[in-house]
């Protein structure tokens, strides 16, 4: 048997190596779990790791296969994000509120995925309550980028990330409230879409924004998180925004042969504001420079205006936090999660569990949502916010009228040094300019590895499209890497198996 | 915009969270930039436009009024602070 370094491989190719019998599924798993075991006492991307679990399912994995039974997901390693329920096993956010919380029961997306044969390895680690662009606010301590471990991976998905770009995992769900699965996929140099809202369903998926919380795959290539999200995707009726949309195969534009040009008449819309000041040169090179690509694959493009993007921001600091103290007040230490020690009576205790169980962010925004929505406030500040999130939506209908996709960096930079953007909650929130806008319209959007700066640290591109696009975004990505291989660039190892 | 410390202990009161009056000139400044930015808003005309509550336009789905769940109170008790025959404990609230 040779094990493939998961760091270099796809699942598309692991699961031609598990079909061929080239290694068995609990061979792949133990040796996954014998690197996140080496990495982790440097990048921390795991909060939990479940290798009695993990061997189990394996091992079924590979009875399945050796039946003739399973699908090309069966016996493929895949982690959750840690707001993702698990039944029997431990689901924190990240957050000392849920640090000994045991799902009793398992997410739509997490049932969908054990359907389809995968391999639980563990739970990643993320900003506390996905709330912030770092994973920095993890109670479980910083999560490093594997590429640079001074550097943040970025957030909230950022363990998710940290573990495919390192090959822990060939492949991990993330989720994406206002670019959670978009800038943490550019900082650490792989791929993430967060599909159209209501695509993926929330159900036993721990909620931030609820009108704008999605989930997502994060992997190597488009062709993987194809494969992913097909078998993420899908109504349910226990999530009432759950779309009735017919079960898609994502797939399907990809797996067509290549032409010459496999994106002639493909219209990509530029808006001036992705290019402008306040992005990185280099990001702006890298981005300009995969378009050159994008144009010899036959595309197009034009200018389109989206002149209301700046204020995404603003708006989603008013509507994340909002819907976040709504969500957040079901953790009161009566019914689950942290209880404070000692209180006098019962309002000590709600306070007291509350200002013991989260952190300095999360409490940040809880008060941030409760003054907003406080009498007196909300017409000045919510309403006001969801007036201007119809503006952006409807902007991007109109510049869609004249293109396909839109598509830009992702973030304005490379990853920052870990601790610079902690003691500046503006600075940092100011980096999900680009990516708020698809929360907030509920547009499918990915990003995609595109460069390096010379220091090292990934570039990513992104692609927005109308909704329901999917399948035409991974196959723009797919085709961009059938040309490229910043997707198949891996960073050193660390930590030593 | 500033919120003042007083306000800011007013809304942890309503949030249900205890704040050290230390962290309150902390607080109080990021608070302060973070509606600073937020205030931006104000310059936008939203004259006549409809908010936005949602991605999608979706009427609340209705289901059939049936028994769907069974009973496994037990078994989401398992992770509560504190039980006793089924039910919750906390402080007592009535004299």
């Amino acid at each position: 048997m040779s094990l493939p370094n998961a760091a270099h491989t796809t699942v598309t190719e692991l699961a031609a190596g598990l079909a061929t019998k080239r290694f068995s599924a609990l061979e792949l798993t133990d040796g996954l779990l014998a690197k996140i075991a080496a990495a982790q006492p440097v990048l921390n991307a795991f909060v939990s790791v479940d290798p009695d679990g993990a061997r189990a399912a394996a091992k079924a994995a590979d009875a399945a296969r050796a039946k003739g039974e399973g699908g090309s997901l069966t016996g493929i390693p895949i982690a959750h994000k840690d707001l993702f329920m698990t039944e029997g096993l431990r689901t924190t956010c990240s957050s000392k509120m849920l640090e000994h919380f045991v799902a009793p029961y398992d997410a739509h997306v997490v049932t969908a995925l054990k359907q389809a044969g995968t391999v639980l390895l563990g739970k990643t680690a993320m900003d506390e309550f996905a709330m912030g662009s770092s994973t920095e606010t993890s109670f479980f301590g910083v999560v490093r980028n594997p590429w640079q471990p001074d550097f943040v991976p970025g957030g909230s998905s950022g363990g998710a990330a940290v573990a495919v770009a390192a090959g822990l995992v060939p492949a991990a769900t993330g989720s994406d409230t206002g670019g959670s699965i978009r800038q943490p996929s550019s900082f650490c140099g792989v791929t993430g879409i967060k599909p159209t809202y209501g695509i993926c369903s929330r159900h036993g998926m721990i909620a931030f924004a609820s009108s704008l919380d999605q989930a997502g795959p994060i992997a190597r290539s488009a062709e993987d998180c194809a494969l992913l999200l097909t078998a993420m995707a899908g109504h349910d009726a226990r999530d009432a925004t759950s779309l009735p949309h017919p079960k898609e195969d994502y797939r399907r534009e990809l797996v067509k042969p290549a032409a010459a040009k496999p994106l002639a008449g493909v219209r990509v819309g530029l808006p001036e504001i992705f290019f402008g000041d306040g992005v990185d040169a280099l990001v702006v090179a890298a981005v300009e420079a995969a378009l050159a690509e994008l144009r010899a694959l036959g595309a197009v493009t034009v200018p389109v205006a989206l002149p209301n993007i700046g204020y995404s921001v603003p708006i989603y600091y008013v509507l994340a936090p909002a819907e976040a103290s709504s969500n957040l007040s079901r953790l009161d230490g009566v019914r689950y999660g942290h209880r404070a020690a000692r209180y006098t009576d019962l309002l000590d205790m709600y306070k007291k569990s509350r200002a013991e169980g989260f952190g300095d962010e999360v409490k940040r925004r809880v008060l941030v949502g409760t003054y907003v929505l406080s009498h007196g406030y909300y017409d000045a500040y919510y309403l006001k916010a969801q007036k201007v999130r119809r503006l952006i939506a409807d902007d991007y209908q109109a510049a869609f009228a004249l293109c396909d996709v839109i598509l830009g960096p992702t973030v304005p930079t490379t990853a920052p040094r870990l601790g610079t953007q902690s003691q500046d909650p503006i600075k940092m929130y100011l980096n999900d300019i680009f990516t708020i806008g698809a929360n907030m319209a509920g547009l499918p959007a990915m990003s995609v590895p595109c460069g390096f700066a010379p220091n090292g640290l990934p570039i990513g591109l992104q692609l927005q499209g109308p909704y329901f696009s999917e399948a035409r975004l991974l196959n723009i990505a797919h085709r961009f890497q059938q040309v490229t291989d910043w997707h198949r660039r891996a960073p050193k190892e660390v930590g030593h198996a | 915009m500033a919120l003042s410390q007083n306000e800011i202990q007013r809304i942890a009161h309503l949030a249900r969270i205890e704040l050290d009056d230390a962290m309150l000139p902390h607080l109080q400044r990021q608070l302060g930039s973070i509606f600073g930015m937020i205030d931006t808003l104000s310059k936008v005309d939203t004259d006549g436009v409809t908010p936005m509550a949602h991605a999608q336009p979706l009427a609340l789905p209705l289901r059939d009024d049936e028994v769907t769940e069974p009973d496994r109170r037990d078994h989401y008790q398992q992770g509560a602070p504190a039980v006793q025959d089924g039910l919750y404990l906390v402080p007592k609230v009535i004299e």
